[in-house]
């Protein structure tokens, strides 16, 4: 790509994002979907764990299961509603596939962080036994795990929108993926309720960007093979 | 027909000596396997289950191999290959598994431990069977290659980080990862006598012709196959 073509480009990939964006709030079907899953399963971790606690290293573990499921109730949508409208010929006319992409990526990961912040608002309120005593590393996982899941969620989300099945499959073919990521996050999560000094999370930090930039580039080349007819 | 006797004659030799050789604490004759503590006459699987872990992997490289040809080429004989690959890649992982299960009972106490390169081969089982749901998913066949050729590159390039980084730099219960008290490294180099490795590199060679074998065969007949469907 030549420097004078980045501008256009990221100027579609910002159109994209605010297409999605507004049919996102005309609807809030992903958004409310998100919202009750990470509710409804909070409550179920609270119904089965009753009185009694649960030891602090299954409680940083528990946070990403709740993550992880509701992950993959909601960020399919953005795919499988352009395949059920019918409008993924329209985009495929109007925008080039890698900024349909890099859109598409962009929204998923504004609608991670988001439904992480509510999971670990909600997660923190509730479940007596979670307690964080280095907030830096939790903030850095946080947020290094939410563009990692956002990666890894928009790829596979392509993937199954032009497959026939639209929701069985997508945790299934996600999780084998998404596995390096969740255990360093997992890891990197106990860490920061031991309350480790940052240096020693470095290397999860390390693990994880690598893994972030390597799922974005294959993502990314591979793109136009998925999306293109 | 030279491979088959090829074959036939190796994997003989593999396991008559593999099972028959004796073990002895101080080996004096060629034909006496060196005890290995803490593993003893339990280390004779490595000849069968080395090979197995490492064809799972091989083929499943195969398989990211013909993935990335169909995408370039876009020929449909390339898709069968890679499925052909990763259908076999799944039999080698399952043994694998079923093996290395076994004699973790005997050698570890329990069937399932999550030492990390169990966690690698289950990963490598759950890749394996995500494709092959994919692959059942898609009906239109030219769609099925090309989702499933990505989806296989997507697992290659994120799953190396299980198979070979990982069982390294994590301490584990495996014979030569991190923390055993015999010293890590690669067990060949360090625990096995030049009898044994020669039988182990015999099975390696063996399996991996093995998987040769059964790989082609399988590319044969989906070529028939589809010969046939395009008669009718």
């Amino acid at each position: 790509m030549n420097p004078g073509s980045i501008i256009p480009f990221l100027r579609s990939v910002g159109a994209i994002f605010l297409k999605d964006w507004r049919s996102e709030l005309r609807t809030r079907y992903a958004i409310s979907a998100l919202l009750m899953f990470v509710v409804t399963t909070i409550a179920i971790i609270l119904f089965s764990l009753g009185s009694d606690g649960a030891p602090a290293d299954a409680l940083s573990g528990m946070l990403w299961v709740v993550i992880f499921f509701a992950a993959m109730s909601g960020l399919s949508r953005t795919f499988v509603m352009e395949e059920e409208r019918g409008t993924t010929l329209t985009l495929q006319l109007l925008a080039p596939a890698s900024a349909v992409f890099f859109g598409k990526l962009l929204f998923n990961l504004v609608l991670v962080l988001g439904l992480n912040a509510v999971t670990v608002l909600l997660y923190a309120a509730f479940i007596n036994g979670f307690i964080i005593r280095s907030v830096p590393i939790f903030l850095c996982t946080v947020l290094l795990g939410s563009m990692g899941f956002a990666a890894a969620a928009t790829v596979i989300a392509a993937i199954i929108a032009r497959a026939n099945t639209k929701g069985t499959l997508y945790p299934v073919l996600s999780f084998p993926i998404l596995l390096p990521l969740l255990l360093t996050v997992i890891n990197a999560t106990r860490l920061a309720s031991e309350g480790a000094f940052f240096r020693e999370a470095l290397g999860e930090f390390q693990i994880l960007i690598s893994y972030i930039v390597v799922v974005v580039v294959t993502s990314y080349l591979l793109f136009e093979y998925i999306w293109k007819d | 027909m030279t491979i088959k006797i090829l074959l036939g004659v190796l994997l003989t030799a593999v396991i008559v000596m593999g099972f028959g050789l004796p073990m002895s604490p101080a080996p004096q004759a060629w034909y006496e396997l060196p005890v290995i503590p803490g593993l003893e006459e339990k280390a004779r699987i490595i000849f069968f289950h080395v090979p197995t872990a490492w064809l799972s992997v091989l083929a499943f490289l195969t398989s990211m191999f013909y993935a990335v040809q169909y995408l370039r080429n876009r020929e449909s004989i390339d898709d069968a290959k890679s499925s052909a690959a990763a259908g076999l890649g799944f039999m080698f992982c399952i043994l694998a598994t079923l093996t290395g299960a076994v004699w973790a009972k005997f050698n570890w106490g329990s069937y399932w431990n999550w030492d990390p390169r169990e966690t690698s081969i289950f990963v490598l089982l759950l890749i394996y069977g995500a494709y092959f749901s994919l692959r059942s998913a898609v009906e239109v066949e030219e769609k099925r290659a090309v989702l499933s050729s990505v989806y296989s590159i997507i697992a290659a390039v994120t799953v190396p980080f299980f198979i070979f980084i990982m069982p390294r730099i994590m301490t584990g219960l495996h014979p030569g990862a991190k923390g055993d008290p015999e010293g890590a490294g690669p067990v060949i180099e360090f625990k096995m006598s030049p009898t044994m490795r020669i039988i182990f590199f015999t099975s390696l060679i063996a399996f991996t012709l093995l998987f040769y074998w059964m790989f082609t065969l399988r590319v044969r007949a989906a070529r028939l196959e589809a010969h046939h469907q395009s008669k009718e």
